[in-house]
């Protein structure tokens, strides 16, 4: 604990550059898995490969998925960066697939009878009900890479878990301590984060 | 590449095979441990509701904390080497494990349970019987997740002299050796995969009664 309080800046910098990888492979993989969910729901013969080689990705352990990058992209945030993308794809394409699934036909055809226009439709129906879906998804794969980014300090990608790794080469307690507090923090946060922003954006259906 | 890796097996294939079975037998003993542990202590739960909620939640914010820091943490308390490694490791597997048969026996349907006391078999002999069968999908699908996240944690046993096929990483990635990288890469994802795959498959043979 004592290194936390008279290290606060380190701890600081380390959270800020933690949080900054990981938000940055987010909103990447985002934009990756919102097409792709969309389009594997529409032709459904793709559904089955995409979700199984994201599968077979999300499996192989992190370390060993870093190892199989660094002979392409070498050592440094780049890499950290698209293996953290790798591996948030299979929670969010899988979300945003189940997210357009999930909606009753029956309201898209309540919808078509009052009248509206296919954008209506898009805008105004489907999206507002497939939106918390996603951001339950977008939590999950906020976490979990959140957990994984630790890791990569080992590859030159800073982050908290720089801490740990000094902490265990020079027997400092303290130091992984105050890494896996920090950690544990900036974790837990994201998550009541994204639950407060899925009950925000729930559709009032009673 | 595939020469380096030649000449290096050519000398080196028995360090090889150590750090391949030192990553199987970390990984299978964790497993086994965290299963002896976690199965009897589930269904315990399962049957106290006022102590449930609170260890479930407990758990459920423990695995917040990534497996390296567990690993890291392992070191100052218990030392480094095999048996450290080895019960940090044990400690990962269990959450899976735990919340997967807690889970499985408090769903099982009461009606069930009422059944098998109609026929006269003991609370002992309806778990073992009748609830254990049923909950073994579900259990098993908690071992098959622990096994994933273990195999993938024991990459890092190396960090704390637990030894493995991490070692391979660890070194390739501090003096950018390629070839080190793959001999320790190619070996850790198969083994993952070949663990899913077998799960998956295990799971459909237990599978045997559906609703």
């Amino acid at each position: 604990m004592k290194y936390l309080l008279t290290h606060t800046d380190r701890v600081l910098d380390l959270f800020l550059e933690h949080l900054s990888m990981t938000a940055l492979s987010l909103c990447i993989s985002l934009l990756l898995a919102i097409p792709i969910g969309i389009a594997i729901t529409k032709y459904k013969r793709l559904y089955v490969p995409v979700t199984g080689l994201f599968g077979i990705l999300y499996t192989i352990p992190s370390l060993a998925l870093f190892a199989l990058l660094i002979p392409v992209t070498g050592l440094g945030p780049e890499t950290a960066i698209i293996g953290l993308i790798a591996y948030s794809q299979m929670i969010l394409v899988r979300n945003v697939a189940a997210a357009i699934r999930g909606i009753d036909p029956l309201i898209i055809e309540a919808a078509k009878g009052m009248g509206m226009s296919k954008a209506q439709i898009v805008f105004r129906i489907e999206i507002p009900l497939a939106v918390p879906v996603v951001v339950a998804g977008i939590r999950v794969a906020a976490v979990s890479i959140i957990s994984i980014a630790t890791v990569a300090a080992w590859i030159n990608a800073g982050g908290l878990g720089t801490l740990i790794f000094e902490g265990l080469y020079r027997t400092h307690t303290d130091k992984i301590v105050a890494g896996t507090i920090a950690i544990a923090v900036l974790a837990i946060g994201t998550d009541l984060l994204f639950r407060a922003i899925e009950r925000l954006l729930s559709p009032n259906m009673s | 590449m595939l020469q380096d890796l030649q000449a290096y097996f050519a000398t080196n294939a028995s360090v090889f095979f150590t750090n391949a079975v030192q990553h199987v037998v970390l990984s299978l003993t964790s497993i086994v441990l965290a299963m002896l542990i976690c199965v009897p202590l589930g269904v315990f739960i399962s049957r106290k509701a006022r102590i449930a909620d609170a260890v479930i939640n407990a758990v459920n914010v423990c695995r917040v904390v990534p497996s390296l820091a567990v690993l890291a943490l392992a070191m100052p308390l218990l030392g480094v080497g095999f048996l450290p490694a080895l019960l940090a490791l044990t400690v990962l597997a269990c959450p899976p494990i735990l919340i997967n048969t807690y889970t499985a026996f408090k769903e099982m349907d009461p009606l069930i349970r009422e059944a098998a006391k109609g026929m006269g078999m003991s609370p002992m002999q309806t778990i073992v019987q009748v609830e254990f069968p049923l909950a073994l999908p579900v259990i098993v699908a908690g071992v098959r997740t622990a096994s994933v996240e273990i195999i993938a944690s024991a990459s890092l046993a190396v960090l704390i002299g637990g030894g493995g096929l991490g070692n391979y990483i660890m070194n390739g990635i501090a003096m950018f050796n390629v070839t080190f990288l793959m001999l320790g890469a190619v070996p850790i994802a198969l083994l993952a995969i070949v663990s899913e795959v077998g799960f998956s498959l295990l799971l459909k043979r237990v599978t045997m009664y559906t609703s």
